[in-house]
């Protein structure tokens, strides 16, 4: 385990350029493996990966953010930030999913949805926001991990479920630190204090409710030990599926909303 | 009923702000006689520009006079993290609150559109650039959850920057909090109306702000999930002219019309009247 280290600290480790990308915990936990491509609309979106395969000898539906290794591959993939046609593609994907009563599995890596001229032609925010609306209603159950980063609404995007695991070394966060701290700090040299202020690590986010579980990276972090993070990764998801799949559908959905109906703290004074 | 809603607005306390005597146009420079300024709902008569409305303003223009009634007026916003960036968050709310009279960037409400009893939200940009925290959320939940046990529509009018970062990730899940309140009326088969000002940008536009039935924006408002500068810096060249005004959004077929000050009223009412004909 690392020591305790700064959120700043965890971001540097969540952006690490050797820290596994979805690609590598697709193959290490999955079998057979078929990807499945396009939204149907407009195209194909390398930066999230869809497909079906098998977990423990459990057919699931498999979906995911991924950076790319190499400098080719990553360009290809637009570095992880996806345009509309990849949420599309992904809610298109869990629709097969509830048809054929699979698990839906959400791999989260992202710095954010592209914010590029032809995603705000083909609605960006549309496309976002369709997904929160409808994957909230998907009959079927939704699992969510947050690999490495999550980006704000580029990560929502995919990030609605009834379970949502984080790695020790992710971070999630509202904007990222440098958009915040240029933002409201007028400095985007002070992100690491907007880091701070965020509460964007693993371990605040499980105090605050806001994710169900923290994923142990061993020895140092998944960059160091791909594997044993594979096996936390592995035994956590076994437990919550076999947990999900004893839920009656219309339990799961009742209780997938009250968890997002409840997120929220504010003052409720008292009317006279 | 038409001209019954002109005689009412009449009354209405949005005619007789007591501004300066005189408003220049901010897009061109035009010096108006402040009373045409306002008699024309903050619209440039020279060139058509919008300027911003208050909530209460905007409820005015859109409700009915003297049926609009306040709902979760009594939920206000904390500072759950304790955030503090140039200046606390909670000095930051205290200083809106101050300046707007609001609790926070929302007004949620019931009232009656040309006589149709609707639920309307309306945010508020003064309000810490009209931001979605716990607050904003919550509210527009409670008015969803109203609207589906009283069955009534509900319409949305948008003016915000996006998620309140002083709020963290509890900003960003209203985000999905909203949306799925959304989900729930739409099953329902209760209209949801949105209409988005100047400007509807990031979390709220991805979120309750875009799932409208119906989508309708004011001309020349900026809506899209990034904001301008933020494209400019990433893909280093300048935006086209119009890029994520309404009516570049109205030809990429994200909203149903751009409709100007002076109709929403109407326009609204008249969609309503379709959608809503068999029921009220």
């Amino acid at each position: 385990m690392v020591e305790r280290i700064s959120p700043w600290e965890r971001i540097l480790l969540a952006r690490h350029p050797k820290r596994p990308t979805f690609s590598d915990f697709l193959a290490e936990l999955f079998e057979n493996f078929i990807e499945l491509h396009g939204d149907r609309l407009f195209g194909d979106d390398p930066a999230i990966i869809a497909g079906l395969g098998t977990f423990e000898n459990e057919s699931v539906v498999i979906i995911g953010q991924e950076k790319g290794k190499l400098i080719q591959e990553k360009m290809k993939r637009n570095f992880g930030m996806p345009h509309p046609e990849g949420y599309r593609k992904a809610f298109r994907v869990m629709k097969l999913a509830e048809k054929f009563s699979l698990p839906v599995l959400c791999f989260i890596d992202t710095a954010g949805a592209y914010p590029g001229i032809g995603a705000e032609e083909r609605g960006q925010a549309w496309a976002i926001a369709q997904n929160l609306r409808e994957i909230s209603l998907l009959k079927t159950p939704i699992i969510v991990i947050i690999l490495s980063e999550g980006g704000s609404g580029g990560a929502l995007g995919i990030g609605v479920g009834d379970y949502i695991m984080m790695l020790e070394n992710a971070y999630y966060s509202v904007i990222s630190p440098e958009g915040c701290a240029s933002i409201l700090f007028r400095d985007s040299s002070k992100a690491p204090e907007a880091a701070e202020m965020l509460k964007i690590t693993s371990e605040e986010l499980l105090k605050l409710g806001l994710v169900d579980e923290v994923i142990p990276e061993p020895n140092g972090g998944a960059h160091e030990d791909l594997h044993g993070t594979v096996e936390n990764l592995r035994k956590s998801l076994r437990n919550i599926l076999k947990k999900m799949k004893e839920k009656e559908i219309k339990k799961l959905l009742e209780e997938r909303w009250m968890k997002l109906r409840n997120y929220g703290r504010f003052n409720e004074e008292e009317v006279k | 009923m038409f001209k019954d809603w002109l005689k009412k607005d009449d009354k209405s306390k949005f005619r007789d702000i007591p501004d300066g005597l005189w408003v220049k146009c901010p897009q061109c420079s035009q010096i108006i006689y402040s009373k045409d300024w306002n008699e024309n709902f903050k619209v440039c008569i020279k060139c058509g520009y919008h300027d911003q409305l208050t909530a209460y303003e905007r409820i005015d223009l859109l409700v009915d006079y003297g049926t609009f009634k306040e709902l979760d007026k009594n939920i206000t916003p904390l500072d759950i993290l304790g955030f503090v960036d140039t200046k606390p968050y909670l000095q930051r709310l205290k200083e809106a609150q101050e300046s707007t009279g609001l609790k926070d960037a929302i007004i949620t409400g019931e009232g009656e559109i040309n006589g149709i009893p609707v639920y309307i939200m309306v945010m508020d940009f003064r309000f810490i650039g009209g931001s979605m925290g716990s607050v904003v959320g919550e509210k527009v939940v409670r008015i969803i959850e109203r609207a589906i046990s009283n069955r009534k529509p509900v319409v949305s009018v948008i003016a915000s920057g996006g998620a309140r970062m002083q709020e963290g990730l509890f900003s960003l899940y209203q985000m999905a909090k909203t949306s799925a309140a959304v989900g729930r009326l739409d099953k329902e088969r209760i209209p949801y109306i949105t209409i988005l000002t100047h400007p509807s940008t990031a979390g709220v536009l991805a979120s309750f702000g875009s799932l409208g039935d119906i989508i309708i924006a004011e001309p020349g408002a900026l809506i899209g999930f990034t904001g301008p500068r933020v494209i400019e810096q990433t893909i280093k060249q300048k935006l086209p002219e119009g890029f994520q005004r309404s009516e570049f959004l109205l030809e990429h077929g994200m909203v149903d019309m751009v409709v100007e000050r002076k109709r929403l009223k109407n326009v609204t009412y008249l969609i309503l009247s379709h959608l809503w004909r068999k029921v009220w």
